[in-house]
């Protein structure tokens, strides 16, 4: 069995058996983007022209706020570092707690999103390009934010520091994913933006978990 | 020469100590020159009249801020790869001088904007990319300082750095798809070429704002030397 | 059979320099206790041979080749069980189990780790959540992970902790059997294990 088949088993099945995470991450999605309408009024033309960006921006922070416990349980039980010292090639495992974390986070929220595209009024080829737009940038922002929450594992000033690290690095997935839905609903080709997108994603797939690793070798030192 | 010897935390302090006040003095002949040609000899502009001599701070400010966190970069990854401790100190102690340049960048491009564009804020490549790039600074700091263990912060910090230093082009470039507002490059502001004395102007400026660096630096890793090795013998004796 | 070399080790914690030029030799067949006050270092001692701390100076030899050229090869040689067990809540004594063998690489069938939490007492609880377990408890999944782990060289901080006498006589019982097969063991602890004679390695403040 590989390191990662075993580190994505494992997270899965821990996920499984603790939804909490999960459902935590979709309810604050849906119930920030709810909280747009209310407070920008709900006249559809204004809606559908803030629908994708504000989708977006309420995906970042539900991604962003499952962070902290990618890797703290594993830190303070000692699984860390038993994970640390397997034979295993130490990417393998560390990629597949990131997918594992995706699986429980960013997919829902990519499955969840057509439904809150359809609260904002935003059309079918729009809602599409804001789906597939999150299914790539989704998984680049968990690799992101793995490499922030490796960095501040046990750090002083928790929250606040990992959002200080990862938001300015989710800047550019937020421009691309969001700037794919406006410019199908404008009429526009989104492709640069999903081709730009789908790039950045095979780059941080191979170039962030050997960062993540390196992180995780500081943390333990 | 051998870099080596200057690499003990002892011999470097007294080095910088010896060579910093010859920056700062570089620093203010400069900030002389740089700003009597830029307030005297520079011409006025034709659209903007008097308020574009702010880019004589401005520019200059925004260069050292992008270069700083280059340098700042560099000196991480030394001390990543070869785990000197004076490496570490340094980019510690180039980080507050980078910080506080992207700061005045940030501040004076706002007051350039307003009369010139209406606006104090402007959400265009170089703003948006700066402001990340003054986030990143801030995060260097904080993630340095967050840890119990000083060499523990020193090698997170070096390796964000690292991380951050891949990422502002690509957060500089993916602003400018988005959206801009600035003119394409570097320091044509009137549509045609500038005046040579306001070019001249701005690099003086920046080879001011660069010694200052260096000596600011150089005062501040002293502090952190002094720090970090109190513990030793020849800081007791100090 | 492979023999553990350290050289002129040292380590520093934050500020203080913690122990230097450690050496010893701890050939197939025996093992060595690590003693000392506390803060004085059994620990991170431990960690650097492990390979989780960097030392600050010496070097780490098994079987001919240093650590740092020939890591999966003595990863796959080496167990390190430190103060915190690596075990998750969420999961059964017998699922923790499985991981933690398949983590190195082995999978053991559901007939061996029945057998194997039976050995250690934990036959009637092997599905209840270790949640629901004691410290004591844990201790024995790691001592199940022990008996059927094929390490050759084990390296364990304080493995005696939460223990009852019942549980140390079985653990005597277990580095026995592991030393007569040719295993070794740096253990970092200031009980006497059984009746095990061991060279020492003792840590000053």
């Amino acid at each position: 069995m590989s390191g990662f088949a075993w580190a994505f088993g494992r997270d899965l099945r821990l996920a499984w058996r603790h939804p909490g995470e999960t459902l935590m991450v979709v309810a604050f999605f849906v119930l920030v983007a709810s909280l747009f309408p209310l407070g920008v009024g709900a006249e559809p033309q204004t809606l559908r022209r803030i629908g994708s960006g504000v989708i977006w921006v309420c995906a970042l922070l539900a991604a962003f706020l499952s962070l902290s416990s990618l890797f703290a349980a594993d830190y303070a039980d000692g699984s860390l570092e038993q994970m640390t010292l397997s034979p295993h090639p130490m990417v393998g495992w560390a990629t597949g707690k990131i997918a594992a974390h995706w699986a429980a986070t960013g997919l829902p929220l990519t499955i969840l999103s057509p439904l809150l595209a359809m609260q904002y009024g935003l059309d079918a080829a729009t809602l599409g390009t804001l789906a597939f737009g999150l299914a790539l940038g989704t998984p680049l922002l968990s690799l992101l934010g793995a490499a922030c929450s490796a960095l501040t594992l046990g750090a002083r000033g928790g929250g606040v520091l990992l959002a200080l690290l990862a938001l300015p690095l989710f800047v550019p997935v937020l421009i691309f994913g969001a700037g794919a839905a406006d410019a199908q609903a404008s009429g526009l080709s989104p492709s640069p933006h999903l081709s730009l997108l789908g790039a950045g994603l095979i780059v941080g797939a191979m170039g962030l978990p050997p960062a993540v690793c390196a992180a995780l070798r500081i943390a333990l030192d | 020469m051998n870099w080596f010897y200057f690499s003990s935390p002892s011999t470097f302090y007294r080095f910088a100590g010896r060579i910093a006040p010859w920056f700062y003095a570089l620093a203010a002949l400069l900030a002389g020159a740089g700003l009597y040609v830029g307030l005297v000899v520079a011409p006025t502009d034709a659209q903007q009249g008097e308020v574009y001599r702010v880019i004589f701070i401005h520019v200059p400010a925004a260069w050292m801020s992008m270069f700083l966190y280059f340098v700042m970069a560099c000196y991480a990854g030394l001390s990543l790869t070869f785990n000197t401790r004076l490496s570490a100190m340094m980019a510690r102690a180039i980080a507050p001088t980078g910080a506080m340049f992207t700061f005045m960048a940030l501040w004076t491009g706002a007051f350039w904007g307003r009369p010139t564009w209406g606006t104090y804020w402007a959400w265009d490549a170089r703003m948006v990319s700066e402001l990340v790039l003054f986030f990143l600074y801030v995060g260097f700091i904080a993630l340095a300082n967050a840890f119990e263990d000083p060499r523990r912060g020193d090698r997170a910090a070096s390796l964000l750095a690292l991380i951050g230093v891949v990422n502002l082009p690509i957060i500089y470039f993916s602003v400018q798809w988005w959206n801009t507002l600035h003119q394409g490059s570097s320091v044509r502001f009137t549509g045609s070429t500038m005046h040579i004395a306001m070019l001249q102007g701005m690099l003086l400026m920046a080879f001011a704002c660069w010694m200052y660096a260096i000596g600011a630096t150089l005062t501040r890793v002293r502090s952190v030397i002094l720090e970090r090795e109190r513990r030793t013998r020849w800081v007791r004796e100090l | 059979m492979s023999a553990l070399e350290i050289r002129s080790l040292a380590c520093s914690r934050g500020d203080s320099r913690l122990f230097r030029d450690v050496s010893f030799t701890l050939p197939p067949g025996e093992w060595i206790a690590v003693r000392g006050p506390n803060g004085s270092g059994k620990t991170t001692l431990l960690r650097c041979v492990a390979g989780l701390t960097r030392p600050d100076a010496g070097i780490v030899i098994w079987g001919g080749k240093p650590t740092s050229e020939a890591g999966t090869q003595f990863r796959s040689a080496m167990l390190y069980a430190g103060h915190a067990p690596g075990i998750k809540d969420e999961l059964t004594a017998a699922e923790n189990l499985r991981n933690a063998l398949a983590l190195r690489g082995a999978a053991p069938s559901d007939e061996a780790l029945r057998e194997s939490l039976g050995s250690v007492g934990l036959a009637k609880i092997r599905n209840l959540a270790a949640r629901r377990l004691s410290a004591g408890q844990r201790r024995r999944i790691g001592m199940a992970r022990l008996a059927l782990d094929a390490a050759a060289l084990w390296i364990l901080d304080e493995p005696l902790t939460a223990l009852d006498a019942d549980g140390e006589s079985m653990f005597a019982g277990l580095l026995e059997r592991h030393l007569r097969r040719g295993g070794s063991a740096l253990i970092a602890t200031h009980h006497a294990i059984g009746s095990l004679q061991a060279k020492e390695v003792r840590l000053a403040s």
